[in-house]
């Protein structure tokens, strides 16, 4: 990626742990840094417990990071205060599409009032008829019938549901939208759907993704630059060609091995590259760029026979 | 490590015309509170609750307007006397008692002036039981509306903190539950004798201190696996207030839960009243509740069988349409509810 792109989000030694001090200490997150620039699409995928989702939570500030900085927009967005008018801006700046479109609409809430949420919460509408209007909008712009906002969520299927959890993200008007694993509950058919849609506005209104997912075909589909995170570090960043083409971490090798391919000739023949974790971690490892826009977590002697 | 490509050719896009119509939904719009009033109308066993309930709590709002005669006015001389409905000579309602294996017409044995007529018979010190019961009633569904009260204003929130915040708060709140729960709430009745007088205030505060905490603790579990649900995850990136989650997403995800505990609660308070009165340590006499009815009714249940009938029937009624209702609330407070 050229230098000259502005940077959106920087996160810088970021540390995300649970219990801390206690015997079931978590390290969720384990000092991870990477940059996200304005208008691409990263993706982070790995599998599942690697820290994707708690990454993403520490970004938009669900959880406080335990330590390490994020920069959103130059400003450090890690240690502002939870309830005050930076948090406020910072809210309507960064959103978040969640991964499960049957928990994340309240059933008790109509369609309307699901996407209004944001709206009512920052101000954004004068009267009711503003908000209505404002919701047909935002109920077009992800493809449904605008005549759908007074029903309840249960009356819609999974692929709607999530464009409903779209349209709450859309609506106050973010620059930058976290989608954590946005289509791993849809089925296949739907997916595609979703996925173009998101491609469609991003076009549209120059949005920034970051993009969490474990099926490693659509990340690549949607992605610019995928990050491949492994128990809480980041194990390889690149882009998304690179990372296809020349993955240099055991891990990521391992991970895209296991892609089935929808061809069963070449599906007999497809070998499993087994991953081995104590082989690939040891003391002294650190993600360091060893080709142009290829970082690699590695030691300094393995980082220097890329040279 | 290579992929194979399928050509591009061999994907055609779908004539998506149809969509439009394939998505349109076919009910009217309503708000929420529109949507629970009709499905709580088209539940016919709730409406008959309701109806049957709104009667009882008239009746006992009403009660000086409707009591034929005061509670506690005694006539001596007609005491025990059968339920008697005018002259119109209904069985059961006709003022004969059975006396020695043969029917007699007790309001002439005690020469009662003409035209006296008690419709549930009167008591033993010659009260008339229509007015008692009504009187009774009403203390009764005082205590059962103060109970569910403090249950919803003390029992909810104390919950929603308790589960929302989590950790040492929680941890510390959980702690003072476990206290109050400790103590039997007749021993905090008894305690309260020392200072109040036995009475409607010592009762009411006994429920208030130690009732709310089983509506705390449900609260509390439920709170604490909605607080995970992605669409509070959602609200709060949105930056909604957590006094607004917990209004918004909180409470009507609670609902069910809230509306069991609360019809558990209303018999239970009921219930409570009746056992201390029962045991004298509750209204005092001459003040009639459901509670003392019950139990002045029970010491002549074998031969004059009336006197205990008539509460016993009331209380069913209002335990039973309380239950019935709420299974039918519930319902209609949840949209996914069938109709």
């Amino acid at each position: 990626m050229a230098e000259d792109k502005q940077k959106i989000v920087q996160v810088k030694h970021l540390k995300q742990y649970f219990n801390i001090g206690k015997p079931n200490e978590v390290k969720a997150v384990d000092d991870i840094s990477f940059d996200i620039y304005k208008g691409e699409t990263f993706g982070l995928v790995g599998e599942s417990g690697s820290g994707k989702s708690t990454t993403g939570r520490s970004i938009i500030r669900l959880y406080d990071p335990t330590d390490g900085q994020i920069l959103f927009n130059g400003q450090d967005i890690s240690k502002i205060k939870s309830h005050g008018p930076q948090m406020k801006k910072f809210r309507r700046e960064m959103q978040m599409i969640f991964q499960d479109p049957y928990a994340s609409l309240n059933p008790r809430m109509k369609v309307k009032d699901i996407i209004a949420e944001g709206l009512d919460v920052h101000g954004l509408t004068k009267n009711s008829e503003d908000r209505d209007k404002r919701v047909r909008e935002l109920l077009d712009m992800v493809h449904l019938n605008p005549e759908h906002m007074t029903r309840y969520p249960y009356e819609f299927s999974g692929g709607q549901r999530q464009r409903i959890g779209i349209a709450r993200a859309l609506a106050v008007d973010p620059e930058f939208i976290i989608a954590d694993e946005p289509i791993s509950a849809l089925d296949v058919s739907i997916q595609a759907q979703v996925v173009n849609l998101m491609q469609d506005i991003q076009k549209d209104q120059g949005l920034t993704y970051m993009f969490i997912a474990h099926d490693l075909s659509m990340v690549k589909y949607i992605s610019d630059r995928i990050a491949v995170m492994y128990n809480g570090k980041i194990v390889e960043l690149a882009d998304s060609d690179e990372i296809y083409n020349h993955p240099l971490h055991s891990y990521t090798k391992s991970l895209l091995s296991a892609i089935p391919v929808p061809d069963p000739e070449i599906e007999k023949t497809r070998q499993r590259i087994d991953f081995d974790h104590k082989s690939s971690f040891h003391e002294g490892q650190k993600l360091q760029e060893v080709l142009p826009g290829h970082f690699l977590y590695c030691d300094d002697k393995k980082a220097a026979t890329f040279k | 490590m290579e992929i194979p490509q399928i050509p591009k050719d061999k994907f055609k896009l779908l004539n998506n015309k149809g969509n439009k119509e394939q998505e349109k939904i076919g009910t009217p719009a309503l708000t929420y509170m529109q949507d629970v009033r009709r499905r709580l109308f088209k539940n016919k066993v709730a409406v008959v609750c309701l109806t049957l309930l709104s009667i009882i709590v008239l009746i006992s709002v009403f009660a000086p307007v409707i009591a034929p005669y005061g509670p506690n006015v005694q006539h001596a001389t007609l005491s025990n006397l059968p339920p008697k409905l005018g002259n119109l000579n209904i069985p059961g309602f006709n003022g004969y008692q059975n006396m020695g294996g043969k029917m007699v017409d007790a309001y002439q044995q005690v020469h009662a002036p003409k035209g006296t007529y008690y419709i549930l018979g009167t008591d033993y010190l010659g009260r008339d039981l229509l007015s008692r019961i009504i009187y009774g009633t009403r203390l009764s569904l005082i205590v059962a509306v103060l109970a569910t009260l403090v249950d919803l204003l003390i029992g909810i929130p104390y919950g929603i903190v308790s589960g929302w915040k989590g950790g040492m708060t929680d941890n510390f709140m959980q702690r003072i539950v476990e206290i109050v729960s400790s103590v039997p709430n007749l021993i905090v009745v008894i305690l309260m004798m020392i200072i109040l007088k036995p009475g409607l205030i010592s009762i009411v505060l006994a429920i208030a201190i130690t009732d709310w905490v089983t509506m705390a603790r449900l609260i509390r579990a439920q709170t604490f696996q909605l607080k995970e649900q992605e669409y509070v995850l959602a609200a709060r990136t949105l930056g909604e207030s957590s006094t607004k989650i917990a209004t918004k997403h909180l409470i009507p995800n609670l609902s069910s839960t809230i509306i069991i505990q609360t019809m558990f609660t209303i018999p239970n308070a009921i219930f409570f009243e009746a056992f201390l009165s029962f045991i004298g340590i509750g209204i005092p006499a001459p003040n009639a509740s459901l509670g003392t009815l019950l139990s002045d009714g029970q010491k002549a249940f074998r031969f004059l069988p009336y006197q205990m009938w008539a509460p016993a029937i009331i209380l069913s009624i209002i335990m039973i349409a309380t239950n019935l209702l709420g299974d039918g609330l519930r319902d209609a407070f949840d949209p996914q509810s069938s109709d």
